[in-house]
This record gives C-alpha cells, sequence and structure tokens, in this order.
C-alpha cells in the first residue's frame, strides 16, 4: 500500500512545484485567525520522542484548524509496555484519527506506518533522516526575508550526519537551485553528505562557508545521538561556533537560522542568538502557519 | 498393472553436469539402493524400477547449502526443520548445513543428535553446524572432537563472530587437528552497533547508520593471517559481501592457506541502493553492499576466489520483519531463488558457463565442509540429485513458498531457471 493523500513522509520526493504550494497554502494561514479547515476532524500527536517546538506548534496548528488533538507519547501508554509501531497505528485508525502526526527515534517509521495504515501521515521528525515541516518553515522564513531562492547560497554549520534538518533543508533548498555548503568537522560531516542532492558541498572551514552566504543555518551538537562517537567541544567552539566576528565574513544581510533547542556558549554565542542577524524566534512564529498548511493540506484540496 | 518400488531408478536422456567429475554431457544414471550405479551415455543402461525422463533438462549432483537457519530448537515460529528442508527440496537443495545460533545455542553433543534425529522430519540432509565457543560466547571452546564425531560438520559462532584473537587462534589450530573447518561471519561488531545497512551515500541518505566494508574486511584479513601461521589450518568466510575482504581470501589462498568462502545470492544480485522506503526485505547482515563490491563479487565468482553460492536463508517472521526498518530482524529466505537467481544473474546476464553455477551448488561447497560421498554423481556416490530446467522461466511467488516465513525481497521477480525435480538417496523429495 502506498501512503495516503496528503501524507508528508519527506521532503526528498516532493516536486518543486508541490513545496511552492504548501508556502503559498502557507501564507495565506492566519494564526490569530480561527479557520475551521479541520472542523471535528481528529488529529493523533504520536510522540515516540522528546518534542517542545514541533508538538507544541502542531497543536495549536491543528486547534486553530478546528481540530480535535489527541496527543500520545511513548512514555505512560501501550508503546511502553511493548505495543509496536504497526498496532499503535491501528489502534490509533480504529478510534477515528484522520490525521497521524509522528516523531519516532528511527529514521523511516513514519513510513513503514504509512503503508499500512491508510490515514494521512505527517512526518514530524523520524530518527536522522528527515524532518519535512521544519524544512518548510525554514524555506517560508528565508522566503520572507530573502523573496527568492535562485542565486542563494545557504551555509549549514555543525552536526549534520545526526541532523534530519539538514537532509531535509538540503533536499528542499538544491530542488531551487540554492547553493549548499555543509560546515564542520569529518566525524560530524561526512564527504559522502554531499551526494545527498545536487548543488551540495562539503567544507571544513568556516570562512569558507560564510564567505558569500545569505542564509547561515546553524545546528545543535546531538550529544544523545553521538552513540560513543567523541566529540571534543572546546575544539569545536574553536572552529565553528558562530561569534559576532565570524558572522561579519557572511554577507551583510545574511539571516542566522536554528532550528533549536540552541545552546547558548557552544554552537553560537548569546550576542548572535540575540542579535539583528537572528531568525530563531521568527523561526517558531513561521512553524505554525507552515504546520496549519501541511495539516490542512493531508484533509482538504490546497486553495 | 507393474509395481513400482523405489530400490532403483534410471534417470534418462538429461545432460548430465558435474564439475567434479568433469563431465558435462549428455549421461543417464542409475541409482540403486541410494547410490549411484552406473552413469553411461544415453540407452546404455537397461532396466529400472522407476524411470524419470529428464529430456530437455540438466541433471546435477544434488546442491549443498552451506548456511541456512532453519531454527530449530527454540524458534518454531519463524522455520522448522520439517518446513525448512522442504523449501531447501523445492530449490534444489539435498543437503544444507544448518546454523548453530539456536535457542539455545548447538554447542552439545545432544544437540547435534537432535538435529539429526529422524523425529525432525528433515526430508533433504540436514549437517549441523555447531558453535565454536560455549553458547556462542566467544569465550571457552567447544569440544570439537565430540562435536564432529556426533555428526557436526564444521563449528562457528555465526552472529556473534569470534573477535578475540587468542579464541580463533585456538579455534583454527583445534581445527587443524581434526581437519574442521571453522567458519567465521566476519564482522568487526565493535564497529558496527546501531548499525542496520552499508554505509555510504544511500544509509546517509536515508538516516541510517552504517557498516562499513571495513569492519568485514579487518576480520577476514585477521582470520586469513592467523589461519596462514596454523598448518593445515581451515577457516571458512561466511557470506563475504566486500571487495576488501575478498582481497583477504586472495592471499590466502595464493599462500596455499585452506581458506574458503561463500558468497549469496542476494549478495550477487541486489546492492545498498536497492534498499528504499525502510523496505525491511532488504534488510540483512552482511548488508547489500556498493555496486562495486558487487563487481568484485562477480569476478570472484568467476576467477575461483570464491568456492561456494550458499543461501543464509534467514527466515523470520512478519511481525519481527514489519517494523521500524533499525529493530528489524536481519535476514531474508533464500532456498527456493538461489539456482534461479544464479542462472539468471550469473549464466543468463554475465555469461557464467553452467557448469561453473553447478560448481557453486555442489562440487564448490562440497569441497569446503569436506561433504563425504556428495557433490559428484560418480559411481558410488549418493544418490542426490538436481534436476532444472535452465531455460525455464517463471514468476516467484513469496506466499507460495514452502518457507513457513515469507520474508524475502525476490516476491514477483521474473527469473530464468527453475528445479523440476530433487532427488535424496535415490528417492524424488521434490517434483516441479
Amino acid at each position: 500500500m502506498s501512503a495516503a493523500r496528503g501524507s508528508l513522509l519527506g521532503i526528498e520526493h516532493l516536486d518543486a512545484a508541490e513545496i511552492l504550494k504548501i508556502l503559498k497554502f502557507a501564507r495565506r494561514m492566519n494564526p490569530e485567525k480561527p479557520r475551521p479547515l479541520l472542523k471535528g476532524k481528529r488529529v493523533v500527536l504520536l510522540f515516540y520522542e522528546a518534542s517542545t517546538r514541533t508538538r507544541s506548534s502542531f497543536e495549536i496548528a491543528a486547534k486553530i484548524l478546528g481540530a480535535h488533538t489527541v496527543l500520545i507519547q511513548a512514555v505512560g501508554s501501550s508503546i511502553e509496555k511493548g505495543e509496536s509501531l504497526l498496532d499503535t497505528g491501528y489502534t490509533v485508525r480504529a478510534l477515528g484519527a484522520d490525521v497521524i502526526v509522528i516523531r519516532h527515534p528511527n529514521a523511516g517509521a513514519p513510513h513503514v506506518m504509512a503503508r499500512h495504515i491508510d490515514v494521512p501521515v505527517i512526518n514530524a521528525g523520524d530518527g536522522l533522516h528527515e524532518h519535512p515541516s521544519q524544512a518548510l518553515l525554514d524555506a517560508y522564513t528565508i522566503l520572507r526575508n530573502k523573496k527568492k531562492f535562485p542565486g542563494l547560497q545557504v551555509a549549514i554549520v555543525g552536526d549534520i550526519f545526526h541532523s534530519r534538518v539538514a537532509r531535509s533543508a538540503c533536499h528542499l533548498l538544491s530542488k531551487f537551485g540554492v547553493k549548499i555548503i555543509l560546515c564542520g568537522p569529518a566525524e560530524l560531516v561526512p564527504e559522502i553528505a554531499s551526494t545527498i542532492a545536487r548543488g551540495v558541498r562539503v567544507t571544513r572551514h568556516i570562512e569558507d562557508a560564510l564567505r558569500g552566504t545569505d542564509v547561515i543555518m546553524l545546528l545543535r551538537v546531538q550529544k544523545e545521538r553521538l552513540t560513543g562517537m567523541k566529540i571534543d567541544l572546546p575544539d569545536y567552539i574553536a572552529h565553528y561556533q558562530m561569534t559576532a566576528a565570524r558572522l561579519k565574513m557572511a554577507k551583510k544581510d545574511a539571516i542566522v537560522m536554528h532550528p533549536g533547542p540552541i545552546i547558548r556558549g557552544l554552537e553560537l554565542t548569546g550576542e548572535v542568538a540575540d542579535g539583528a542577524q537572528a531568525r530563531i524566534l521568527e523561526e517558531v512564529r513561521n512553524g505554525v502557519p507552515t504546520r496549519m498548511a501541511i495539516l490542512a493540506r493531508a484533509v482538504v484540496r490546497m486553495r | 498393472m507393474k509395481v513400482h518400488s523405489t530400490n532403483s531408478l534410471l534417470i534418462k536422456g538429461g545432460h548430465l553436469i558435474d564439475p567434479a567429475a568433469k563431465i558435462d554431457a549428455p549421461m543417464d544414471i542409475l541409482i540403486e539402493g541410494g547410490h549411484v550405479a552406473e552413469v553411461a551415455p544415453p540407452n546404455k543402461i537397461k532396466g529400472a524400477d522407476e524411470r524419470f525422463d529428464a529430456r530437455g533438462l540438466i541433471v546435477a549432483p544434488g546442491f549443498i547449502d552451506l548456511h541456512v537457519h532453519l531454527r530449530e530448537p527454540g524458534q518454531t515460529h519463524k522455520e522448522t526443520i520439517a518446513t525448512g528442508t522442504a523449501a531447501a527440496a523445492a530449490g534444489g537443495f539435498t543437503s544444507v548445513c544448518t546454523m548453530p545460533n539456536t535457542v539455545p545455542v548447538v554447542d552439545s553433543v545432544e544437540w547435534v543428535q537432535w538435529l539429526r534425529s529422524p523425529e525432525r522430519s528433515a526430508v533433504v540432509n540436514v549437517f549441523p553446524i555447531a558453535a565454536a565457543t560455549q553458547a556462542s560466547k566467544g569465550t571457552t571452546l567447544t569440544d570439537f572432537r565430540a562435536l564432529q564425531r556426533a555428526g557436526a560438520i564444521a563449528v562457528t559462532d555465526d552472529g556473534k563472530p569470534i573477535l578475540e584473537d587468542d579464541i580463533m587462534r585456538a579455534a583454527l589450530a583445534l581445527g587443524s587437528e581434526l581437519n574442521f573447518p571453522v567458519v567465521q561471519h566476519a564482522e568487526d561488531t565493535r564497529l558496527t552497533e546501531h548499525c542496520s545497512m552499508h554505509a555510504g551515500a544511500r544509509s546517509f541518505r536515508l538516516g541510517l547508520r552504517g557498516m562499513t566494508a571495513a569492519a568485514e574486511a579487518n576480520i577476514v584479513e585477521r582470520d586469513v593471517h592467523l589461519a596462514m601461521q596454523i598448518p593445515n589450518g581451515r577457516l571458512h568466510v561466511a557470506h563475504i559481501s566486500t571487495a576488501d575482504a575478498l582481497k583477504g581470501v586472495r592471499r590466502g589462498k595464493r599462500a596455499r592457506t585452506r581458506v574458503t568462502c561463500e558468497v549469496t545470492p542476494h549478495h550477487f544480485t541486489l546492492t545498498d541502493d536497492d534498499v528504499r522506503d525502510y523496505d525491511s526485505r532488504y534488510k540483512m547482515n552482511p548488508p547489500l553492499r556498493s555496486a562495486s563490491d558487487l563487481e568484485a563479487i562477480l569476478v570472484a565468482l568467476e576467477d575461483g576466489t570464491v568456492d561456494a553460492i550458499a543461501t543464509d536463508h534467514a527466515p523470520h517472521a512478519s511481525h519481527e520483519k514489519e517494523v521500524e526498518f533499525e529493530l528489524a530482524t536481519f535476514g531474508i529466505t533464500g532456498l527456493e531463488t538461489a539456482l534461479a537467481l544464479a542462472v539468471t544473474k550469473l549464466h543468463k546476464e554475465k555469461r557464467m558457463p553452467l557448469a561453473r553455477v553447478v560448481e557453486l551448488l555442489t562440487a564448490g561447497p562440497a569441497r569446503c565442509f569436506d561433504v563425504r560421498g556428495r557433490g559428484s554423481l560418480g559411481r558410488g556416490y549418493f544418490g542426490d540429485v538436481t534436476i532444472f530446467d535452465p531455460k525455464k522461466r517463471w514468476t516467484f511467488e513469496a506466499e507460495a513458498s514452502l518457507s513457513k516465513s515469507k520474508n524475502t525481497p525476490f516476491g514477483g521477480w521474473q527469473l530464468t531457471g527453475k528445479v523440476v525435480a530433487t532427488i535424496v538417496g535415490g528417492k524424488i523429495v521434490h517434483r516441479a
């Protein structure tokens, strides 16, 4: 069985036209004005992994659209008792779910769910794989600040290997001809990363990444996913931390983005996080209309 | 009406390929009392209780699979010896060597005898491979001598490779005294924790942690090095999958060390690029490798570096496979597709002579483990015969498999080459 219509499993297999359609749809969503596109619908948020931003953002988006939301977390549910992914899916479907939003520590879990359950499945982050709603809200944020994609250069700095945000961002930006530079030490940014999409290259030098760059996307070093890998944090900070001085190497009007949570003093300084070029909180704000569009698309035709 | 007894069987009109006897010609074969009584050009042999018309078909020594998981004792929800050997017969295998990583581990004489007992209802010959260390924990060697006497054909800690140099050296040394092969699943498990596929562009894209080729090659390198230091040490590398590991085997063979290796049909058919959409039917260990590894395997099959095709038949229940890719069990079934994949991929596509394909399924594996009286059809050999149609096109249906499990990526595949009959000790155990 293929995924139900309206599912959003990843960016890789979406075409550019569909992405633009979702972004256009998102621009017409107003978080201040309830729009009952999902009136009476049931949105189940299935979270197998901790989340603040993504979960609350989907929940708020669903409520503005008039949906009922049910949050199921691994801790305190049957999942803890050993229920399988698919059995949880069948149960949720039997409860009348109209949309399933799933966050999972294993890559591909939403795909397995979507293959067996005829309800639209939205991937809210799967392991190291993809985080499509984040990529869409980042694209939304970039377009609000930079107007158009062609000609842009984006540097993604940090733990690329463990980042589903980076993978989704590469797929999305590449579809619009954006030049993408991945920057970090070899353990976090393997050479093979450049094969993920067209127009992607890898560099070890922050100056090289920042020169001529319009958008800087910073990533957190995901200590919980390192699994034995040793990262020398002082060394990382010395070479890759975003400081006010380094920020000057980028274009004057460059913006700084970060999917959060940020760790001040590690991947960026407080000065940069609070500076005029930071768009970190704007990303959080843009998450709501973007996710409204994603949820509405799962159920109704985008207009 | 004439009463047929199965005392003697005449296989008539077929084309015999018996690489060990260097025969590739039309021949009739008479089997009497379970053994080959006569092999002669067409129409020379007269009279037999039963006849098999093999016109237009290839007649070969019964296939030998060096690597199967029949899951008994302990995991009968995946497979039993009865169902697994039925699948083997359907795939043309008259002998299978069973892996000891069962529940409990086959590390004692009692379990070896249990596996060989007629009560298991095996329809083909079962040769148990016993554990090399107690409970396959990698610390204390099992009693090789007693296990061998009880009927074990080799030892291995499959799935839990022997990492300690001292233990591996001791296993090879003891094996050399007894002429007992030590089989290694070459994987440095210290480097593959949390990994579910081959490390490469595909694993990066899918966000799956990858097993490097080095994790296999390092162990093969180490084992070959150890085997070279032990006179008459016998090392068999299971399901070899990388170009670098093949280099290690070549080095050993050049030094005249008794190192042998096997390759699975899936490793000469698929690559890591086939892992898509988190379909766990493509998840096995060793994982599907890169296209260049596959090329190296094809060369090695051709040039004799590889001794045998073995299936690594690894049945799993659907609830163990239809889960998150990273949590799914490793392994696929393979007994019923091995010949067809070999004919389709190696013979038809890569122009490997049919005689070499047959050698990799018969004489080759027989030599690896000294399977006595099998792997050839000379006079006095066991009457184990596989008869197949090398031109027959057919579609493999996973659901129709005789294995208890259906975890195969080859369901729906159009293949060429089909087993027509499987004969064990002169008795027809499978007929298509």
